[in-house]
């Protein structure tokens, strides 16, 4: 028995392959992951048997590649008007969001997948920690995850893709810097330390290194998860605000 | 049955629609008239339960919109404005989508989907991705994704709007063929449609419910109302012998014809005919007027003196 949110799922991925979308994402994804590995991170130069020099660059490759798969999700359905479609089905607001938001997890899952040969390549050379590398894809998934539930949101709040781009691309990299002086600074002298803090642990960069050194820590876990809760609790809320406009 | 109970939409300070309320019976096609942004499309949005209303309810057969969402959505087949498709599937796929979403599994799907394709003819275009169609068959895809559940009402915002005239009448065929035992509710500025439609139109205009009557109903509203026309030579002459006439109050002249218009006493046709034998006059046209929507239309939406 498959329920509402399968439904959802299913006809979003049928839409991915239908169009050029997935395959040109999936393939710049490889690309673009391939030459920050070997160009920027060094893989080969640094003699070690591990796929930090990969990982180390996921937050900036999704910085840009989430939010232009997430900036379609609701843009396009308000402005061809599908939404209207979609929300007068027996689905609720809830199971469209989550499925929509689901679909294009799993798709970038998919992607994520697809960097497999680096894997096989590094224990051909060598004798990694693949405990450390399964964490650092799970990380990394989860990360992505988090830039998704970012740009879903902002992708409900215009019928202009562009517009979502931009501001998920923007809110995506406050989120993901919050950690380092650059943000911090602006709060800095007129905030409590205890904020500060906080807000500096609102990092994506902070979390995800965490995880892929290989800690597969509960508490950032729960941390991608609330943030993803949080983002599509708002998402589904700027939905229902926007949607008649 | 469906019943609209004071249901009102605010989009900030503008009022879209104000304190709707009636009910509709299967078996009838209820045509929704009124100007550009009358909120005849609000009205629909608030039945199928894509726009909460701001205050009031509806009851579809009995399911209350805002409490009983989902059951009350389970009831209707909707086509919005403008019928919004999945473009990038194929139609097959797109109409399997809206099945598995109205609840039904595996077989059913399919022979579901195919009833519908039966009926709206879409079997040649089944495999196509729903873009590459034209406008016709982009609307019947549309008409089949709310037929699909066989819902006891259908809420059709703009069925024919934007069809070429052959399309319009194969829409409007099918509409009519679908209506029985059925509640329609359809929404158009196109006139004729109505006519040619629907057993019972309301006239909204700035929200508010002005008319609803049966098309006869309306038409006798009309001034043109058993009214009539006539052409031939001598225009003037006819016109200062027949608005002598006890049944006529008034004629008009415009673009070479004659309108006389009844008073209400006796059968003016008959007396106009039996003026046209006596005096001999030699008669081109004669044509007994059933009344006309556009000007009851006019009338009633209050922009007669700009007509």
């Amino acid at each position: 028995m498959m329920g509402n949110l399968g439904v959802v799922l299913k006809r979003e991925l049928a839409s991915y392959f239908a169009t050029p979308v997935a395959y040109v994402f999936i393939v710049i994804y490889l690309i673009m992951a391939a030459v920050f590995t070997f160009y920027l991170g060094g893989f080969f130069e640094r003699e070690i048997a591990d796929l930090e020099p990969f990982f180390r660059f996921h937050p900036w490759l999704y910085l840009f590649l989430v939010p232009a798969i997430g900036m379609r999700l609701w843009a396009e359905e308000r402005k061809s008007g599908t939404v209207e479609l979609l929300l007068t089905l027996p689905i609720t607001a809830g199971e469209a969001v989550l499925g929509k938001f689901l679909a294009a997890w799993l798709f970038i899952g998919l992607a994520l997948a697809l960097t497999f040969p680096i894997w096989i390549t590094v224990n051909v050379l060598g004798n990694p920690d693949n405990g450390v590398i399964v964490a650092a894809y799970v990380g990394s998934w989860l990360m992505a995850g988090g830039f998704l539930a970012i740009s879903a949101c902002l992708s409900a709040a215009t019928r202009n893709q562009v517009v979502a781009f931009i501001l998920a691309v923007v809110v995506c990299f406050v989120f993901l810097l919050s950690g380092l002086p650059m943000v911090l600074d602006a709060f800095r002298g007129w905030l409590p330390q205890v904020l500060i803090d906080a807000i500096a642990n609102l990092s994506f960069l902070v979390h995800f290194t965490s995880i892929s050194r290989g800690v597969l820590d509960l508490r950032d876990v729960l941390y991608f998860g609330l943030v993803i809760g949080f983002w599509l609790a708002a998402n589904r809320i700027v939905l229902e605000l926007k949607k008649a406009d | 049955m469906i019943r609209a109970k004071s249901l009102t939409r605010r989009y900030g300070p503008l009022l879209a629609v104000d304190r709707l309320s009636f009910s509709v019976e299967p078996g009838t096609v209820l045509g929704f008239l009124g100007p550009n942004g009358a909120g005849k499309s609000t009205t629909m949005k608030m039945l199928t339960g894509f726009l909460e209303p701001s205050s009031g309810t509806a009851e579809i057969f009995g399911h209350d919109i805002r409490t009983q969402a989902l059951a009350a959505r389970r009831q209707l087949g909707y086509l919005p404005e403008g019928a919004p498709l999945y473009g990038e599937l194929s139609v097959e796929r797109f109409l399997a989508f809206v099945a598995e979403a109205r609840g039904f599994r595996g077989g059913e799907v399919k022979s579901r989907v195919h009833a519908a394709v039966d009926r709206l003819s879409l079997a040649e275009v089944l495999g196509q991705t729903i873009e590459t169609l034209s406008k016709g068959f982009k609307r019947r895809v549309g008409i089949a994704q709310a037929i699909l559940h066989d819902p006891p009402a259908l809420v059709l915002d703009e069925p024919t709007d934007g069809l070429d005239p052959n399309q319009k009448h194969e829409v409007r065929r099918l509409i009519s063929e679908m209506a029985q035992d059925k509640i329609m509710i359809i929404s158009t500025h196109i006139l004729e449609e109505v006519d040619a439609l629907c057993t019972r139109a309301m006239i909204i205009a700035r929200g508010r419910l002005l008319a609803d009557d049966t098309p006869e109903g309306l038409l006798r509203r009309s001034r043109y109302h058993n009214a009539v026309t006539l052409v031939l030579d001598d225009l003037q002459t006819a016109a200062s012998r027949l608005s002598e006439l006890d049944e006529a109050t008034e004629v008009e002249i415009r673009r070479g014809r004659l309108t006389v218009f009844p008073s209400g006493r006796g059968n003016l046709f008959e007396a106009v005919t039996r003026t046209v034998r006596d005096a001999g006059w030699s008669v081109s046209q004669i044509q007994l007027e059933s009344g006309r929507l556009d000007e009851v239309f006019r009338k009633v939406t209050g922009a007669e003196e700009a007509a």
